[in-house]
């Protein structure tokens, strides 16, 4: 009963944002890795500075308030670059400013992304250790 | 002597509206009400730093407004009940920090207007008070920061949620005075459905509604027909019909007559709100903007107004318990 | 063409994460956990890293991205390092993304204050 009457969200119109805005924001990240390497940098030092420049982009429109009124249309499209994952630490730290810079700022900035990293550092934690065990057998 | 018949109390002398003041945010003055307000601040910081400090701002104006309306000072009223979304309802502790009237505070979530309603008639009409105030509000910003996230991060909105209204709502009952009169009063039980999802809350608010007008239609012996006019609040889109199934199945038609706060407060065909409005002032602010006034112009003369409140907390909603809901009716007449 | 390509995966990736959004009723947290993890999963099974090299950007800027950076920094560790490096590899090789943010968002609580958005 319950289910009949709430209406879902419009699956096709979310989906068509989600792939434009996210493709966008990768385009734009490819453009900055293209850019960066043409500049002399490795090509692991130019992905490093492509994340650190679009994390910078987001944090700059995160405290204008355009990164939710982009992410309000674009979902996903937002949410799953490393762009989202830089609004859900900019957007905290501004957000509990006023219970201080320890008690807010410093304890409030990781409440959204900090399972992230937590739990992305188990995985790869996990993967670390099988690895060793495994290096052996794989004639490495 | 006032009379109980199962859960619901009738008021032989009943208690009179003496005033009331709608006070709301930006969202607010741009939607359908806009009219009714008393006060709408554009700049919803009401020139305070913290958003807790917005909402007991905005609450403070409201009941100012109200004692304005009535004529009299803080001391005109002998008990307030206030209440508010905030944790530990500090928005309401601190307008009442200046106000000194003495105070009992409530927390119903959007039922609070309602609670506090009733609970004021119930203090007037047996002359346990000779005035009493209900004051309640809700913040967007103050409330999204506490339930949800922080304004500024980009997380969608599911069709199904409601939008907590920026707005408070005041009234003064009185045993004196010409009406309308607060005749009779319902509280409800809690009620629970089984809907974990939070964003889906008129879902889970809608069996106490249900439950609450089932009761007071079979205590009373009244007709729906009696009426003009059955307000939930806030039940959304998705409650609303919701809670129309779950009266027809017990043989009462409802559909024709009722109307919902969290709907009539916004537009939601041009404002982005989800299923409609939400919050302890959305329904407060209708009641104060829009339901009241018409007694005054003559265009309603009985209507039934039921607070409906989704009990749960942030805890326990991580703790994967299900949503309880609550409802209060009262039975607002004009003679 | 490298750049249809990032565009084309980039894209295809977030629309994963709307279906994930509408469909189930997964939280964004938990869903950005998924990626992460599903990222060093994929990158463990050996999968992405072709992804990677075919899409740029398109693999690298999404979560996914940032689960087969783990993935990839903890192998090269353990390389050098034996053990110790399933520990450290990790978090050198995140160390800029998250260091860069956590400088964002001080510099941005100390610059900025919270709106509302109605």
């Amino acid at each position: 009963m319950n289910r009949k009457a709430s209406p879902r969200s419009p699956l096709g119109k979310d989906c068509l944002w989600a792939f434009f805005v996210g493709g966008s924001i990768c385009l734009l990240g490819e453009g900055l890795r293209t850019l960066y390497g043409r500049a002399g940098f490795v090509l692991t030092d130019a992905a490093a500075l492509t994340s650190v420049t679009l994390v910078a982009l987001s944090a700059v429109l995160t405290a204008l308030g355009w990164y939710q009124k982009l992410a309000s249309r674009a979902g996903a499209g937002t949410l799953v670059p490393i762009t989202g994952f830089a609004n859900a630490v900019v957007s905290p730290a501004i957000e509990y400013r006023v219970e201080g810079l320890v008690t807010g700022v410093g304890a409030k900035m990781f409440v959204i992304a900090g399972p992230v990293i937590v739990w992305g550092m188990m995985a790869s934690v996990v993967w670390g250790v099988v690895y060793y065990f495994l290096r052996p057998m794989m004639g490495g | 002597m006032p009379r109980r018949t199962g859960g619901t109390l009738f008021f032989d002398r009943p208690a009179a509206v003496m005033g009331y003041a709608a006070v709301g945010g930006k969202r607010e003055a741009e939607g359908p009400l806009a009219d009714g307000f008393d006060l709408l601040e554009k700049d919803t910081t009401f020139g305070q730093k913290t958003w807790e400090q917005a909402e007991s701002r905005m609450q403070s104006l409201c009941a100012e407004l109200v004692l304005r309306r009535c004529g009299i000072g803080a001391e005109g009223v002998d008990l307030l009940f206030g209440g508010d979304l905030e944790n530990q309802c500090a928005a309401s502790n601190y307008t009442m920090r200046a106000l000194q009237i003495p105070f009992v505070g409530l927390y119903n979530a959007c039922a609070t207007m309602a609670e506090g309603l009733a609970l004021s008639a119930c203090f007037v009409s047996t002359g346990l008070a000779r005035r009493a105030m209900a004051l309640t509000s809700s913040h967007f910003c103050a409330a999204e920061r506490q339930y949800r996230f922080p304004l500024e991060y980009g997380g969608k909105r599911t069709p199904t949620s409601q939008w907590t209204a920026t707005a408070a709502g005041g009234v003064v009952l009185s045993g004196s005075g010409s009406g309308p009169y607060l005749r009779a009063v319902t509280f409800g039980k809690v009620m629970d459905f089984g809907i974990r999802d939070t964003s889906n809350m008129g879902a889970a608010m809608a069996p106490a509604a249900a439950s609450t007008l089932l009761a007071y239609f079979r205590d009373s012996g009244r007709d729906p027909e009696e009426f003009d006019r059955i307000y939930t609040g806030d039940l959304g889109a998705v409650g609303s019909a919701l809670a129309m199934q779950l009266c027809e199945r017990e043989g009462l038609r409802l559909d024709k007559l009722h109307e919902d706060c969290g709907l009539l407060l916004y537009d939601r065909g041009r404002q982005q709100v989800g299923a409609g409005g939400s919050g302890a002032g959305c329904s407060a602010a209708v009641l104060c903007s829009h339901i009241l006034p018409q007694f005054r112009t003559g265009a309603l003369h009985r209507v039934l107004f039921v607070g409906t409140g989704a009990l749960m907390s942030p805890t326990t909603a991580l703790q994967k318990e299900s949503i309880p809901g609550i409802a209060h009716l009262v039975a607002i007449e004009d003679a | 063409m490298h750049y249809f390509w990032a565009f084309l995966v980039g894209g295809a990736l977030c629309v994963i994460g709307q279906l994930l959004i509408d469909l189930t009723n997964l939280t964004p947290a938990r869903i950005l956990v998924l990626f992460v993890v599903s990222g060093v999963a994929l990158s463990a099974l050996g999968w992405y890293r072709p992804l990677a090299e075919f899409a740029g950007a398109g693999a690298t800027v999404p979560l996914l991205g940032f689960g087969h950076l783990l993935a990839q920094g903890v192998v090269a560790a353990v390389e050098r390092h034996g053990l110790l490096g399933a520990l450290t590899g990790g978090f050198s090789a995140a160390a800029g993304g998250i260091a860069a943010s956590l400088v964002c968002g001080v510099i941005a609580s100390l610059a900025a204050r919270s709106k509302d958005q109605s």
